[in-house]
């Protein structure tokens, strides 16, 4: 293309504009080796039987290659945590709550000042967008620490007229779609109500946890207030029956819920669980549409559909079904699916093999069951339904953001959670329909509700058993805010004073 | 006066469909969408395609009383030869002045390819009888502009007297002839973005029964007059794209955009692109169908491609004004 003649129309630029990579540059250090947190230091795994790994790699799972090995986390290495969060209890429930809140203010504030590395190094272990974990993660972060940290000395006002005593040392076993944050919602809520933690991080994404624990040493919070153990689900089976814990905290699936349930059963110990979802995200005729694609879009492919409260059953009006899926096929193309650590990416690594598997799994059924499944870009959705979503990565666990029409209630990706990028699209006619579908499921964690009508949006909001319900809008979370669920969905809440009541005896 | 005058209920059906037509905008998640834009990083070689581009997409605009035929010529110059360093970059799109500076324009620009914009229709207020206001245009066309930015008739939209508003584009797009058309909704008096919709929808739907199409280019919509505040922000932008998106669904017909007054600086000039491209797709990413009204803007991007080139910024004296 020359402009260097003065001659007549000149050639404008050729329509076609594309971003460059952009890729975060921050470099974080990683140990090659970890050990558990406890009694306020790094320690090796103890009591590792005879033959067995005392560790196991943590992966990248957008290239599959090993960040760290971390510990595998022992019976002995529970107890060793339990004791240590035993003996630093009396000291720490006895401390005036401004003290306490001074070491967790303190806390947040680190985690602000390294916030750009925490943010880098949870992309690098759990594959989600630097912008998600820049953006969202680190500092939801910081902000229920600064939160919590502002209950300490205020927690006769959250019970008035009740003298809120700690629980104990509390077992916290948090997933490995937040890593940090999970870590955050639990730990935030139990030092401020005087509480100490023993907490183990997903197996998955440890990475984040133990960088707090680094923040935690720095902060000098007193020895054996929170304990850090990593290791896989026998560490937290360990944890959970362990007799030394008074307060069992889950956040996963609902199968892995009901055996805690189970365990804990008839112990006395307080239990809070926060499982799995299927949320209805319903689209009125009488919705701002475009936001409320915008809405979906936020609903079902934030940190790549892996999320408890994902609005994965997505109910429209039939009368705008049509341009709902139009538009939503539209948008879909400008979602940018590949490098988690490009600062352009939307939709990052799936966390594991394992769950890109569970995925498959789902996309085949919905396929095999009878829906059409649509992928985002104009990819040709060919025979082989997981090609579409999946073909063309050569390394790493990916799936494009896809959604499924032509869904009945009665089929499998309606009503089982897949936790990934996959969108069931059902339609209704009435509102009557809409909320009686959108309770026809085992779960009841959250709800969205699009529509420009005022008393409508209230008197839905009102009849859908959800714990959480957005009106026209999605995935928005304040520490100040209650969530938690209904039904197979959990129990108990975390975050605003609801949120203390499962750190407190009364 | 033509075939759209006659049959009146038939039309005064159509116009009171339209108040409830225009879809609902939520403002609160329209901000947040716009907002995600400014997130994209744009660096190194799209950075610096991305601003040709853009410059290209200039309207180079002044709009002062003490505009003289002096002023309109070194504008025109600057148009043509934005940066006397660097001859590869691209021309603007168009220089945009008062009826009274289009002939001087018109010969400045002779074979050059840019354009020449004339606000008309009473501009900036519109506050005149039509025939004036359509005299303006007519006027203006005589004297050679190849396009003509009008401003609508806000006390009537304001009022609810939309079929006035359509009536009043649909008479400046005939008296247009082969000139383009752009569409000032003047979004700043119009407040809400319900209003902004409903009036995008208005200008899209007058501008086509008119049934003049043209060869290369399009007819558009614009934000702003750049004499009230707010001027165009992104969200008021982003509500007009979708309204000419949703009419290219449905017709087929592209409509340009046209976001002016207060986007000053390179790096806005990328958000807006962005935001186009993730809307609209690449083929709005033309200065057949976007433009940037401005004067600071050009600057802006000259010193920011200067520096990608040099590693220097160019210092305030080392530019033309524009």
């Amino acid at each position: 293309m020359s402009e260097k003649d003065n001659g007549v129309a000149t050639a404008t630029p050729k329509a076609g504009w594309d971003y460059a990579p952009a890729p975060e540059t921050v470099k974080v250090s990683i140990a090659a080796k970890y050990g558990h947190f406890i009694g306020g230091k790094f320690v090796p795994p103890r009591g590792v039987g005879k033959g067995e790994p005392s560790h196991f790699a943590t992966i990248n799972p957008a290239n599959e290659q090993t960040l760290a090995e971390v510990a595998q986390g022992t019976t002995a290495d529970v107890d060793a945590a339990v004791s240590a969060a035993e003996k630093a209890g009396r000291a720490w429930a006895a401390l005036p709550g401004a003290e306490r809140a001074k070491y967790i203010f303190r806390l947040g504030r680190r985690v602000q000042e390294r916030a750009r590395e925490l943010a880098v190094l949870e992309t690098l272990d759990s594959g989600k967008p630097i912008k998600e974990s820049r953006d969202v993660d680190v500092p939801l972060v910081a902000a229920h620490l600064f939160y919590h940290a502002g209950w300490a000395d205020k927690l006769p006002y959250a019970f008035p007229g009740r003298q809120p005593r700690p629980v104990g040392v509390c077992g916290q076993v948090i997933p490995w779609n937040f890593p940090l944050l999970m870590a955050a919602w639990k730990i935030g809520p139990a030092l401020a109500c005087g509480n100490t933690v023993v907490l183990k991080p997903a197996e998955t994404t440890p990475l984040t946890a133990l960088r707090l624990a680094e923040i935690i040493e720095e902060c000098e919070l007193p020895p054996g207030v929170v304990n850090i153990v990593t290791g896989d689900g026998r560490t937290g089976a360990a944890l959970v029956s362990h007799p030394g814990v008074a307060k069992v905290a889950f956040t996963g699936s609902t199968e892995v819920g009901k055996k805690i349930a189970g365990a804990t059963a008839g112990t006395g110990k307080k239990l809070t669980l926060e499982l799995g979802g299927k949320s209805a995200n319903i689209i009125f005729e009488d919705a701002s549409i475009d936001q409320a694609i915008e809405g979906i879009i936020a609903g079902i492919y934030f940190n790549q559909g892996e999320v408890c409260c994902a609005g994965s059953r997505l109910f429209v009006q039939e009368s705008i079904l049509d341009m709902v899926v139009r538009k939503l096929r539209h948008r879909l193309g400008s979602l940018r699916v590949g490098d988690p650590m490009d600062k352009n990416t939307d939709v990052g690594a799936v966390n594991s093999k394992q769950q890109l598997a569970t995925i498959e799994k789902y996309v085949r059924i919905g396929a095999e069951e009878g829906a059409d499944l649509h992928v985002g870009g104009g990819t040709p959705t060919g025979s082989n339904p997981w090609a579409s979503v999946n073909g063309g990565f050569s390394k790493g666990y990916f799936c494009r953001p896809c959604f499924f029409t032509g869904v009945q209630p009665a089929h499998t990706i309606a009503r089982e959670e897949i936790f990934g990028p996959v969108l069931s699209v059902m339609s209704f006619r009435t509102p009557e329909e809409a909320i009686t579908r959108a309770n026809n499921s085992p779960y009841g964690l959250a709800a969205g509700v699009w529509t420009d009508k005022g008393g409508k949006i209230f008197d839905i909001a009102r009849q859908l058993k959800a714990g959480v319900v957005w009106m026209n809008t999605y995935n928005k979370f304040d520490p100040a805010s209650p969530f938690g669920g209904f039904k197979e969905s959990g129990f108990g809440r975390e975050g605003g004073v609801q949120g203390l009541r499962g750190y407190v005896q009364l | 006066m033509g075939w759209w005058c006659e049959g009146g209920a038939a039309r005064r059906a159509l116009e009171s469909k339209m108040r409830t037509d225009s879809p609902r905008v939520d403002s609160v998640m329209a901000g947040e969408r716009a907002a995600s834009f400014t997130k994209r990083s744009i660096k190194s070689s799209a950075k610096a395609s991305g601003l040709r581009l853009a410059l290209s997409m200039v309207d180079l605009t002044t709009l002062e009383g003490k505009d003289s035929p002096e002023k309109a010529r070194s504008l025109c110059g600057k148009a043509m030869v934005p940066d006397p360093e660097d001859r590869t970059l691209p021309k603007v799109a168009a220089v945009c002045v008062y009826p009274n500076l289009v002939r001087e324009c018109v010969t400045a620009l002779r074979g050059s390819g840019v354009k020449v914009a004339s606000v008309a229709t009473g501009f900036p207020s519109g506050q005149y009888p039509l025939e004036v206001r359509l005299e303006d245009v007519r006027r203006a066309v005589e004297a050679g502009a190849d396009e003509i930015d009008m401003v609508i008739n806000r006390g009537a939209f304001l009022a609810g007297r939309y079929d006035e508003v359509a009536e009043e584009i649909r008479q400046t797009k005939v008296a247009c002839g082969r000139a383009h058309l752009k569409v000032i909704l003047e979004t700043g008096e119009l407040e809400t973005l319900d209003n902004v919709r409903r009036a995008s929808d208005l200008a899209i739907r007058a501008m086509s029964e008119v049934g003049v199409r043209h060869e290369h280019g399009a007819d558009f919509i614009k934000t702003s007059t750049g004499k009230v505040q707010p001027a165009a922000t992104m969200p008021v932008t982003l509500v007009m794209l979708e309204a000419i998106r949703d009419w290219y669904e449905r017709t087929g017909e592209r409509v340009g955009m046209k976001p002016a007054g207060g986007i000053r600086t390179a790096k806005q000039a990328l958000h807006y692109l962005v935001m186009v491209k993730e809307t609209l797709g690449d083929e709005w990413l033309t200065p057949d169908l976007f433009r940037f009204g401005a004067s600071a803007l050009c600057n802006d991007i000259l010193r920011q491609l200067r520096w990608m080139r040099t590693g220097v910024y160019a210092s305030g004296y080392d530019q033309s004004e524009s």
